[in-house]
Protein backbone atom coordinates (compact mmCIF):
# COMPACT_ATOMS: atom_id res chain seq x y z
CA UNK A 1 0.00 0.00 0.00
CA UNK A 2 3.02 2.38 0.82
CA UNK A 3 5.00 1.34 -1.98
CA UNK A 4 4.74 0.56 -5.47
CA UNK A 5 5.46 -3.13 -7.27
CA UNK A 6 9.29 -1.81 -7.68
CA UNK A 7 9.42 -1.10 -3.43
CA UNK A 8 10.25 2.07 -3.96
CA UNK A 9 8.18 5.25 -2.77
CA UNK A 10 5.55 6.06 -4.94
CA UNK A 11 5.63 9.45 -7.43
CA UNK A 12 3.07 11.27 -5.10
CA UNK A 13 5.56 10.77 -2.37
CA UNK A 14 7.93 12.88 -3.85
CA UNK A 15 6.13 15.59 -5.24
CA UNK A 16 6.54 18.49 -3.99
CA UNK A 17 4.21 21.05 -3.24
CA UNK A 18 1.99 20.25 -0.22
CA UNK A 19 2.67 20.52 3.52
CA UNK A 20 -0.63 19.49 4.04
CA UNK A 21 -1.15 15.53 5.47
CA UNK A 22 -5.15 15.73 4.30
CA UNK A 23 -4.63 17.28 0.69
CA UNK A 24 -1.34 14.48 0.29
CA UNK A 25 -4.04 11.45 1.82
CA UNK A 26 -6.96 13.02 -0.35
CA UNK A 27 -4.69 11.97 -3.58
CA UNK A 28 -2.94 9.52 -2.75
CA UNK A 29 -5.13 7.07 -0.68
CA UNK A 30 -9.15 8.94 -0.37
CA UNK A 31 -10.34 6.06 1.29
CA UNK A 32 -8.88 6.91 4.35
CA UNK A 33 -9.84 9.69 4.88
CA UNK A 34 -13.27 9.99 7.26
CA UNK A 35 -16.29 11.87 5.45
CA UNK A 36 -15.54 10.24 1.80
CA UNK A 37 -17.24 6.46 3.32
CA UNK A 38 -20.89 6.69 1.30
CA UNK A 39 -23.46 5.35 4.06
CA UNK A 40 -26.58 4.20 3.35
CA UNK A 41 -29.84 5.02 5.20
CA UNK A 42 -31.33 8.35 6.14
CA UNK A 43 -30.52 9.34 9.95
CA UNK A 44 -28.05 7.33 11.44
CA UNK A 45 -27.62 9.35 15.00
CA UNK A 46 -29.67 7.11 17.11
CA UNK A 47 -27.19 4.24 16.15
CA UNK A 48 -23.72 6.30 17.46
CA UNK A 49 -22.60 7.26 20.83
CA UNK A 50 -22.86 10.76 21.01
CA UNK A 51 -20.48 13.12 22.88
CA UNK A 52 -21.75 16.42 24.72
CA UNK A 53 -21.01 19.86 26.80
CA UNK A 54 -17.40 21.55 25.87
CA UNK A 55 -16.57 25.09 27.34
CA UNK A 56 -13.68 27.50 26.71
CA UNK A 57 -12.82 30.80 28.25
CA UNK A 58 -10.30 33.26 28.21
CA UNK A 59 -7.74 34.27 30.92
CA UNK A 60 -4.89 36.41 31.30
CA UNK A 61 -2.48 34.67 29.47
CA UNK A 62 -4.29 32.10 27.89
CA UNK A 63 -7.41 30.42 26.99
CA UNK A 64 -8.90 27.30 29.59
CA UNK A 65 -10.91 24.30 27.91
CA UNK A 66 -12.94 21.66 29.53
CA UNK A 67 -15.20 18.49 28.46
CA UNK A 68 -17.24 16.14 30.57
CA UNK A 69 -17.11 12.51 30.35
CA UNK A 70 -20.32 11.31 29.25
CA UNK A 71 -21.09 9.47 25.73
CA UNK A 72 -24.34 8.81 25.29
CA UNK A 73 -26.35 6.32 22.67
CA UNK A 74 -30.01 7.51 22.32
CA UNK A 75 -31.29 7.55 26.22
CA UNK A 76 -28.48 5.26 27.16
CA UNK A 77 -24.46 6.05 28.59
CA UNK A 78 -22.35 4.53 25.96
CA UNK A 79 -19.07 5.91 28.19
CA UNK A 80 -18.54 7.63 31.22
CA UNK A 81 -14.96 7.74 30.91
CA UNK A 82 -14.58 8.93 27.41
CA UNK A 83 -12.47 11.84 26.91
CA UNK A 84 -12.97 15.01 24.33
CA UNK A 85 -10.38 17.66 24.75
CA UNK A 86 -7.14 16.63 23.44
CA UNK A 87 -4.55 18.62 22.36
CA UNK A 88 -4.15 19.42 19.06
CA UNK A 89 -0.16 20.65 18.70
CA UNK A 90 1.78 22.22 21.87
CA UNK A 91 -0.23 25.46 21.67
CA UNK A 92 -3.76 24.41 20.62
CA UNK A 93 -6.53 22.66 22.02
CA UNK A 94 -9.91 20.72 20.59
CA UNK A 95 -12.58 19.71 22.26
CA UNK A 96 -15.45 18.05 20.72
CA UNK A 97 -19.03 17.54 20.16
CA UNK A 98 -21.39 15.51 18.52
CA UNK A 99 -20.69 12.05 16.75
CA UNK A 100 -17.98 10.63 18.74
CA UNK A 101 -16.72 8.22 16.40
CA UNK A 102 -16.37 10.42 13.83
CA UNK A 103 -15.30 12.93 16.12
CA UNK A 104 -12.50 11.38 17.44
CA UNK A 105 -10.87 10.31 14.40
CA UNK A 106 -11.04 14.36 12.92
CA UNK A 107 -8.87 14.81 16.33
CA UNK A 108 -6.61 12.14 15.20
CA UNK A 109 -6.34 13.56 11.78
CA UNK A 110 -6.45 17.17 13.19
CA UNK A 111 -3.36 16.90 15.20
CA UNK A 112 -1.57 14.36 12.36
CA UNK A 113 -2.30 17.74 9.79
CA UNK A 114 -0.47 19.93 12.35
CA UNK A 115 2.46 18.39 13.30
CA UNK A 116 3.06 16.97 9.62
CA UNK A 117 2.98 20.52 8.35
CA UNK A 118 5.13 21.67 11.59
CA UNK A 119 7.73 19.08 10.12
CA UNK A 120 7.99 19.67 7.13
CA UNK A 121 7.91 23.38 7.49
CA UNK A 122 10.08 23.25 10.41
CA UNK A 123 7.74 26.01 11.94
CA UNK A 124 4.13 26.04 13.11
CA UNK A 125 0.97 27.02 11.82
CA UNK A 126 -0.77 30.52 12.75
CA UNK A 127 -3.64 30.23 14.83
CA UNK A 128 -6.05 31.34 12.27
CA UNK A 129 -4.28 28.99 9.69
CA UNK A 130 -4.72 25.59 12.27
CA UNK A 131 -8.72 26.94 12.88
CA UNK A 132 -8.99 27.25 8.98
CA UNK A 133 -7.48 24.10 8.17
CA UNK A 134 -9.87 22.38 10.77
CA UNK A 135 -12.91 24.46 9.49
CA UNK A 136 -12.19 22.51 6.14
CA UNK A 137 -12.20 19.46 7.67
CA UNK A 138 -15.52 19.91 9.00
CA UNK A 139 -16.91 20.72 5.30
CA UNK A 140 -15.42 17.51 4.42
CA UNK A 141 -17.78 16.09 6.69
CA UNK A 142 -20.94 17.41 5.89
CA UNK A 143 -22.55 14.83 3.94
CA UNK A 144 -22.56 12.87 6.89
CA UNK A 145 -23.85 15.57 8.75
CA UNK A 146 -26.85 15.69 6.74
CA UNK A 147 -27.05 11.96 7.82
CA UNK A 148 -27.13 13.54 11.54
CA UNK A 149 -23.40 12.19 12.26
CA UNK A 150 -22.25 16.12 12.89
CA UNK A 151 -19.25 16.57 14.29
CA UNK A 152 -19.11 20.20 15.85
CA UNK A 153 -15.71 21.07 17.30
CA UNK A 154 -14.33 23.87 19.92
CA UNK A 155 -10.70 24.80 19.21
CA UNK A 156 -8.90 27.06 21.44
CA UNK A 157 -5.35 28.26 21.65
CA UNK A 158 -2.08 30.10 22.33
CA UNK A 159 -2.04 33.22 19.46
CA UNK A 160 2.54 33.84 19.36
CA UNK A 161 2.13 36.41 17.55
CA UNK A 162 -0.21 38.06 19.40
CA UNK A 163 0.39 36.81 22.76
CA UNK A 164 -2.90 35.78 23.98
CA UNK A 165 -5.73 33.22 24.01
CA UNK A 166 -8.53 32.74 21.13
CA UNK A 167 -11.50 30.68 20.41
CA UNK A 168 -12.79 29.36 17.68
CA UNK A 169 -16.11 27.86 17.05
CA UNK A 170 -18.07 26.09 13.97
CA UNK A 171 -20.47 25.26 12.49
CA UNK A 172 -21.63 21.69 10.50
CA UNK A 173 -20.75 23.56 7.09
CA UNK A 174 -17.63 24.37 7.95
CA UNK A 175 -18.21 27.69 8.98
CA UNK A 176 -15.43 29.68 11.19
CA UNK A 177 -16.39 32.15 14.05
CA UNK A 178 -13.77 33.33 15.95
CA UNK A 179 -15.87 33.79 19.60
CA UNK A 180 -14.44 36.26 22.79
CA UNK A 181 -14.21 35.66 26.32
CA UNK A 182 -15.94 32.23 26.19
CA UNK A 183 -17.83 29.53 24.87
CA UNK A 184 -19.86 26.18 24.80
CA UNK A 185 -20.95 23.70 22.46
CA UNK A 186 -22.88 20.85 22.83
CA UNK A 187 -26.42 19.58 24.34
CA UNK A 188 -25.62 21.18 27.30
CA UNK A 189 -24.09 24.42 25.89
CA UNK A 190 -27.21 26.67 26.61
CA UNK A 191 -26.93 25.75 30.20
CA UNK A 192 -23.43 26.62 30.44
CA UNK A 193 -23.03 29.51 28.76
CA UNK A 194 -25.65 30.73 31.13
CA UNK A 195 -23.35 29.93 33.78
CA UNK A 196 -20.23 31.29 32.28
CA UNK A 197 -21.92 34.92 31.83
CA UNK A 198 -22.50 35.38 35.14
CA UNK A 199 -19.12 33.62 36.66
CA UNK A 200 -16.79 34.93 33.64
CA UNK A 201 -14.60 38.45 34.81
CA UNK A 202 -11.93 39.72 32.82
CA UNK A 203 -8.44 39.67 33.66
CA UNK A 204 -9.55 36.17 35.68
CA UNK A 205 -5.84 34.05 36.77
CA UNK A 206 -5.51 30.50 35.42
CA UNK A 207 -7.14 28.61 38.66
CA UNK A 208 -9.67 31.04 38.87
CA UNK A 209 -10.43 30.38 34.92
CA UNK A 210 -10.61 26.55 35.53
CA UNK A 211 -12.93 26.51 38.59
CA UNK A 212 -15.32 29.03 36.51
CA UNK A 213 -15.12 26.09 33.67
CA UNK A 214 -15.54 23.48 36.48
CA UNK A 215 -18.55 25.20 37.91
CA UNK A 216 -19.90 25.99 34.28
CA UNK A 217 -19.98 21.99 33.46
CA UNK A 218 -21.55 21.05 36.78
CA UNK A 219 -24.15 23.23 36.10
CA UNK A 220 -24.39 21.91 32.69
CA UNK A 221 -24.83 18.22 33.84
CA UNK A 222 -27.64 19.81 35.98
CA UNK A 223 -29.62 20.15 33.50
CA UNK A 224 -28.79 18.35 30.56
CA UNK A 225 -29.11 14.02 30.46
CA UNK A 226 -26.40 14.17 27.86
CA UNK A 227 -23.69 15.52 30.25
CA UNK A 228 -22.21 13.56 32.71
CA UNK A 229 -21.40 15.76 35.73
CA UNK A 230 -17.98 15.04 37.92
CA UNK A 231 -18.56 11.84 39.33
CA UNK A 232 -17.79 11.35 42.86
CA UNK A 233 -18.02 7.70 43.48
CA UNK A 234 -15.51 6.64 40.97
CA UNK A 235 -13.57 10.14 41.33
CA UNK A 236 -13.61 10.60 37.25
CA UNK A 237 -13.35 14.25 36.75
CA UNK A 238 -14.21 16.50 33.81
CA UNK A 239 -10.92 17.19 31.37
CA UNK A 240 -9.83 20.31 31.97
CA UNK A 241 -6.27 21.72 30.09
CA UNK A 242 -4.84 25.26 29.98
CA UNK A 243 -3.26 26.54 26.61
CA UNK A 244 -0.83 29.77 27.53
CA UNK A 245 2.89 30.70 26.29
CA UNK A 246 4.28 27.38 27.78
CA UNK A 247 1.90 25.12 25.66
CA UNK A 248 -0.61 22.97 26.44
CA UNK A 249 -1.00 21.68 29.99
CA UNK A 250 -3.62 19.46 31.22
CA UNK A 251 -4.81 20.31 35.02
CA UNK A 252 -3.82 16.74 36.76
CA UNK A 253 -6.24 15.07 38.41
CA UNK A 254 -5.39 16.00 41.86
CA UNK A 255 -5.82 19.31 41.95
CA UNK A 256 -8.88 19.24 39.62
CA UNK A 257 -9.69 16.84 42.58
CA UNK A 258 -9.99 19.47 45.22
CA UNK A 259 -11.56 21.72 42.64
CA UNK A 260 -14.67 19.42 41.75
CA UNK A 261 -14.94 18.83 45.66
CA UNK A 262 -15.02 22.32 46.44
CA UNK A 263 -17.41 23.48 44.03
CA UNK A 264 -19.61 20.75 45.23
CA UNK A 265 -18.89 21.95 48.87
CA UNK A 266 -19.95 25.42 48.39
CA UNK A 267 -23.13 24.41 46.70
CA UNK A 268 -24.19 21.80 49.40
CA UNK A 269 -23.83 24.46 51.87
CA UNK A 270 -25.80 26.93 49.91
CA UNK A 271 -28.18 24.21 49.73
CA UNK A 272 -28.70 23.66 53.02
CA UNK A 273 -28.77 27.26 54.07
CA UNK A 274 -32.13 27.17 52.07
CA UNK A 275 -32.72 23.85 53.38
CA UNK A 276 -34.81 25.23 56.06
CA UNK A 277 -37.01 28.05 54.32
CA UNK A 278 -37.77 25.27 51.68
CA UNK A 279 -38.74 22.96 54.04
CA UNK A 280 -41.08 25.37 56.39
CA UNK A 281 -42.93 25.87 52.45
CA UNK A 282 -43.50 22.40 52.01
CA UNK A 283 -44.71 21.84 55.49
CA UNK A 284 -47.24 25.04 54.68
CA UNK A 285 -47.99 23.40 51.69
CA UNK A 286 -48.44 19.46 53.06
CA UNK A 287 -51.08 21.46 55.72
CA UNK A 288 -53.35 23.23 53.15
CA UNK A 289 -52.86 20.12 51.05
CA UNK A 290 -54.48 18.10 53.55
CA UNK A 291 -57.11 20.84 54.23
CA UNK A 292 -58.46 20.58 50.58
CA UNK A 293 -58.31 17.14 50.56
CA UNK B 1 22.21 9.26 -37.17
CA UNK B 2 25.21 9.01 -34.92
CA UNK B 3 25.80 5.55 -33.52
CA UNK B 4 25.94 4.96 -29.76
CA UNK B 5 28.89 3.87 -28.40
CA UNK B 6 28.78 0.49 -26.83
CA UNK B 7 29.49 0.78 -22.91
CA UNK B 8 29.24 -2.08 -20.62
CA UNK B 9 28.01 -2.35 -17.80
CA UNK B 10 30.74 -2.11 -15.38
CA UNK B 11 31.67 0.62 -16.51
CA UNK B 12 28.14 2.50 -16.99
CA UNK B 13 27.74 1.94 -12.65
CA UNK B 14 31.21 3.03 -12.04
CA UNK B 15 30.85 6.32 -13.78
CA UNK B 16 27.61 6.67 -12.18
CA UNK B 17 29.04 5.54 -8.24
CA UNK B 18 32.11 8.42 -8.86
CA UNK B 19 29.62 10.90 -10.06
CA UNK B 20 27.57 10.46 -7.32
CA UNK B 21 30.38 9.46 -4.46
CA UNK B 22 31.82 13.17 -6.27
CA UNK B 23 28.90 15.11 -5.69
CA UNK B 24 28.34 14.17 -1.89
CA UNK B 25 32.33 14.32 -1.16
CA UNK B 26 31.33 18.32 -2.06
CA UNK B 27 29.57 19.14 1.38
CA UNK B 28 30.27 19.39 4.51
CA UNK B 29 30.20 16.48 7.03
CA UNK B 30 27.61 15.08 9.06
CA UNK B 31 28.10 12.76 11.98
CA UNK B 32 25.95 10.48 13.97
CA UNK B 33 26.76 9.46 17.52
CA UNK B 34 25.18 7.65 20.16
CA UNK B 35 25.04 8.81 24.00
CA UNK B 36 23.96 7.27 26.84
CA UNK B 37 20.09 9.26 26.61
CA UNK B 38 20.01 9.24 22.98
CA UNK B 39 21.46 9.89 19.50
CA UNK B 40 22.94 13.24 18.77
CA UNK B 41 23.49 14.35 14.89
CA UNK B 42 25.52 17.53 14.25
CA UNK B 43 27.09 19.31 11.15
CA UNK B 44 28.65 22.52 10.02
CA UNK B 45 25.90 24.59 8.36
CA UNK B 46 25.40 28.05 8.64
CA UNK B 47 21.82 28.28 7.33
CA UNK B 48 19.38 28.71 9.93
CA UNK B 49 16.19 27.33 8.04
CA UNK B 50 17.86 24.84 4.95
CA UNK B 51 18.32 22.20 7.70
CA UNK B 52 20.51 18.57 6.77
CA UNK B 53 19.05 16.85 10.02
CA UNK B 54 15.84 16.97 11.02
CA UNK B 55 12.01 15.05 12.67
CA UNK B 56 10.94 12.03 10.85
CA UNK B 57 8.29 10.86 13.43
CA UNK B 58 8.19 10.44 17.20
CA UNK B 59 11.82 8.47 17.67
CA UNK B 60 12.51 8.77 13.94
CA UNK B 61 15.51 11.63 12.76
CA UNK B 62 17.18 11.87 9.06
CA UNK B 63 20.26 13.60 8.19
CA UNK B 64 21.53 13.91 4.93
CA UNK B 65 24.55 15.17 2.55
CA UNK B 66 24.59 16.11 -0.54
CA UNK B 67 22.71 17.83 -2.82
CA UNK B 68 19.83 19.92 -0.73
CA UNK B 69 16.79 19.89 -3.73
CA UNK B 70 17.05 15.84 -3.70
CA UNK B 71 17.50 15.05 -0.13
CA UNK B 72 15.01 17.49 1.13
CA UNK B 73 12.29 15.40 -1.45
CA UNK B 74 13.67 11.99 0.17
CA UNK B 75 12.82 13.76 3.80
CA UNK B 76 9.39 15.22 2.73
CA UNK B 77 8.54 11.56 0.97
CA UNK B 78 9.79 9.80 4.42
CA UNK B 79 7.47 12.21 6.39
CA UNK B 80 4.43 11.35 4.46
CA UNK B 81 4.91 7.75 4.41
CA UNK B 82 5.79 7.63 8.59
CA UNK B 83 2.47 9.68 8.87
CA UNK B 84 0.37 7.74 6.43
CA UNK B 85 1.42 3.92 8.14
CA UNK B 86 1.02 5.67 11.34
CA UNK B 87 -2.33 7.19 10.50
CA UNK B 88 -3.70 4.04 9.05
CA UNK B 89 -1.95 1.55 11.38
CA UNK B 90 -0.70 2.82 14.38
CA UNK B 91 2.16 5.48 16.14
CA UNK B 92 3.75 2.34 17.52
CA UNK B 93 3.99 0.72 14.26
CA UNK B 94 5.89 2.96 12.78
CA UNK B 95 9.78 2.19 12.75
CA UNK B 96 13.01 3.66 11.15
CA UNK B 97 13.75 -0.08 9.23
CA UNK B 98 10.70 -0.17 7.46
CA UNK B 99 11.92 3.51 6.12
CA UNK B 100 14.88 2.70 5.24
CA UNK B 101 13.61 -0.45 3.06
CA UNK B 102 11.34 2.39 1.10
CA UNK B 103 14.54 5.16 1.06
CA UNK B 104 16.98 1.73 -0.18
CA UNK B 105 14.61 1.15 -3.02
CA UNK B 106 14.36 4.25 -4.04
CA UNK B 107 17.58 5.13 -4.18
CA UNK B 108 18.17 2.23 -6.12
CA UNK B 109 15.81 2.36 -8.41
CA UNK B 110 17.09 5.50 -9.11
CA UNK B 111 20.80 4.61 -9.39
CA UNK B 112 20.14 1.99 -12.08
CA UNK B 113 17.29 3.22 -14.10
CA UNK B 114 17.65 6.80 -14.03
CA UNK B 115 19.95 8.66 -15.93
CA UNK B 116 21.35 10.40 -12.96
CA UNK B 117 21.84 9.03 -9.07
CA UNK B 118 20.67 11.22 -6.81
CA UNK B 119 23.70 12.75 -4.92
CA UNK B 120 22.79 11.75 -1.81
CA UNK B 121 23.74 9.70 1.64
CA UNK B 122 21.09 9.34 4.32
CA UNK B 123 20.98 8.58 7.80
CA UNK B 124 17.52 6.87 9.21
CA UNK B 125 17.98 6.86 13.39
CA UNK B 126 15.66 5.86 15.51
CA UNK B 127 16.03 6.09 19.18
CA UNK B 128 14.73 3.06 21.85
CA UNK B 129 14.14 2.84 25.34
CA UNK B 130 17.90 1.87 25.96
CA UNK B 131 21.32 2.18 24.16
CA UNK B 132 21.21 -1.38 23.01
CA UNK B 133 17.66 -0.39 20.90
CA UNK B 134 18.95 2.10 18.92
CA UNK B 135 18.98 2.06 15.56
CA UNK B 136 20.94 3.61 12.74
CA UNK B 137 20.63 3.02 9.09
CA UNK B 138 23.20 4.37 6.09
CA UNK B 139 21.78 4.55 2.87
CA UNK B 140 24.14 5.25 -0.07
CA UNK B 141 23.34 6.85 -3.33
CA UNK B 142 23.47 3.51 -4.40
CA UNK B 143 20.51 2.08 -2.35
CA UNK B 144 23.18 -0.30 -0.03
CA UNK B 145 21.85 0.01 3.56
CA UNK B 146 24.24 -0.23 6.34
CA UNK B 147 23.20 -1.04 10.14
CA UNK B 148 25.25 0.75 12.25
CA UNK B 149 26.45 0.91 15.49
CA UNK B 150 28.06 4.03 18.06
CA UNK B 151 28.37 6.34 15.36
CA UNK B 152 28.37 7.35 11.55
CA UNK B 153 30.30 10.00 9.64
CA UNK B 154 28.91 10.87 6.05
CA UNK B 155 29.98 13.69 3.53
CA UNK B 156 33.06 15.22 3.05
CA UNK B 157 35.77 13.78 4.26
CA UNK B 158 34.17 10.71 5.90
CA UNK B 159 36.70 8.26 5.71
CA UNK B 160 39.41 10.68 7.56
CA UNK B 161 36.64 11.43 10.35
CA UNK B 162 35.83 8.30 10.57
CA UNK B 163 39.07 6.63 11.43
CA UNK B 164 38.93 9.46 14.25
CA UNK B 165 36.11 8.54 15.75
CA UNK B 166 36.63 4.84 15.43
CA UNK B 167 39.81 6.37 18.26
CA UNK B 168 37.78 8.47 20.87
CA UNK B 169 34.35 7.32 20.36
CA UNK B 170 33.26 4.58 23.24
CA UNK B 171 29.48 4.03 24.47
CA UNK B 172 28.01 5.57 27.26
CA UNK B 173 28.96 9.01 26.89
CA UNK B 174 27.36 11.60 28.22
CA UNK B 175 25.44 14.88 25.59
CA UNK B 176 28.23 17.12 26.14
CA UNK B 177 30.49 14.68 25.71
CA UNK B 178 30.03 13.52 22.19
CA UNK B 179 29.04 17.25 21.12
CA UNK B 180 32.56 18.16 22.02
CA UNK B 181 33.64 15.27 20.01
CA UNK B 182 31.11 15.83 17.26
CA UNK B 183 32.81 19.65 17.02
CA UNK B 184 36.59 18.02 17.25
CA UNK B 185 35.53 15.97 14.52
CA UNK B 186 34.07 18.22 11.98
CA UNK B 187 36.92 20.66 12.90
CA UNK B 188 39.34 18.21 11.89
CA UNK B 189 41.93 19.36 9.23
CA UNK B 190 44.40 16.96 7.15
CA UNK B 191 47.02 18.50 9.02
CA UNK B 192 47.14 20.79 11.83
CA UNK B 193 45.41 22.01 14.87
CA UNK B 194 41.30 21.45 14.61
CA UNK B 195 39.23 24.81 13.49
CA UNK B 196 37.20 26.16 16.27
CA UNK B 197 33.54 26.44 15.09
CA UNK B 198 31.17 28.76 16.40
CA UNK B 199 28.16 27.58 17.72
CA UNK B 200 26.00 29.45 15.34
CA UNK B 201 27.45 27.70 12.34
CA UNK B 202 26.24 24.71 13.60
CA UNK B 203 23.37 22.58 13.24
CA UNK B 204 22.70 20.21 16.02
CA UNK B 205 19.89 18.00 17.06
CA UNK B 206 19.12 15.04 19.43
CA UNK B 207 16.87 11.52 19.74
CA UNK B 208 16.76 12.34 23.31
CA UNK B 209 15.05 8.84 24.49
CA UNK B 210 13.66 10.42 28.20
CA UNK B 211 11.30 12.69 26.18
CA UNK B 212 7.92 11.84 26.37
CA UNK B 213 6.68 11.38 22.71
CA UNK B 214 8.06 13.57 19.93
CA UNK B 215 11.84 12.52 20.83
CA UNK B 216 13.73 14.93 18.74
CA UNK B 217 15.06 18.28 19.89
CA UNK B 218 16.96 20.85 18.07
CA UNK B 219 19.76 22.17 20.18
CA UNK B 220 20.38 26.12 19.40
CA UNK B 221 21.37 28.91 20.74
CA UNK B 222 22.54 29.72 24.93
CA UNK B 223 21.74 26.45 25.41
CA UNK B 224 24.74 24.62 22.81
CA UNK B 225 26.87 27.01 24.00
CA UNK B 226 26.53 25.81 27.67
CA UNK B 227 26.60 21.84 26.37
CA UNK B 228 29.99 23.06 24.52
CA UNK B 229 30.91 25.22 26.91
CA UNK B 230 30.72 22.03 29.35
CA UNK B 231 33.73 20.16 27.46
CA UNK B 232 36.12 23.01 26.44
CA UNK B 233 38.56 21.46 28.64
Amino acid sequence: MTTDHHGRLPRAFTTPGSSSFVDFVAGYAPDLLPGRRAVGGSDASAAAPHATTIVALSFDGGVVMAGDRRATAGPMIASRRIEKVFAADEFSAVGIAGAAGLAVEMVRLFQLELEHYEKIEGTLLSLDGKANRLAMMIRGNLPLAMQGLAVVPLFAGYDLDRGAGRIFSFDVTGGRYEEHEYHSVGSGSVFARGSLKKLWQPALDAEAAVRVAVESLVDAADDDSATGGPDMVRRIWPVVATVTAAGYLRVPEESLGDVVESVADRRRREHERAAPAERAEQAEGDRQGGADR
Amino acid sequence: MSMPFYVSPEQLMKDRADYARKGIARGRSVVVLGYDDGIAFATENPSRSLHKISEIYDRIAFAAVGKYNEFENLRVAGVRYADLRGYSYDRADVNARGLANAYAQTLGTVFTTESKPLEVELVVAEVGADESGDQVYRLSYDGSVADEHGFVVMGGQAEHLGTKLADEWRPGMSLPQVLGLAVRTLGAQAEGEPRAIPAGQLEVAVLDRTRPRRAFRRLTGALLEDLLGGTAT
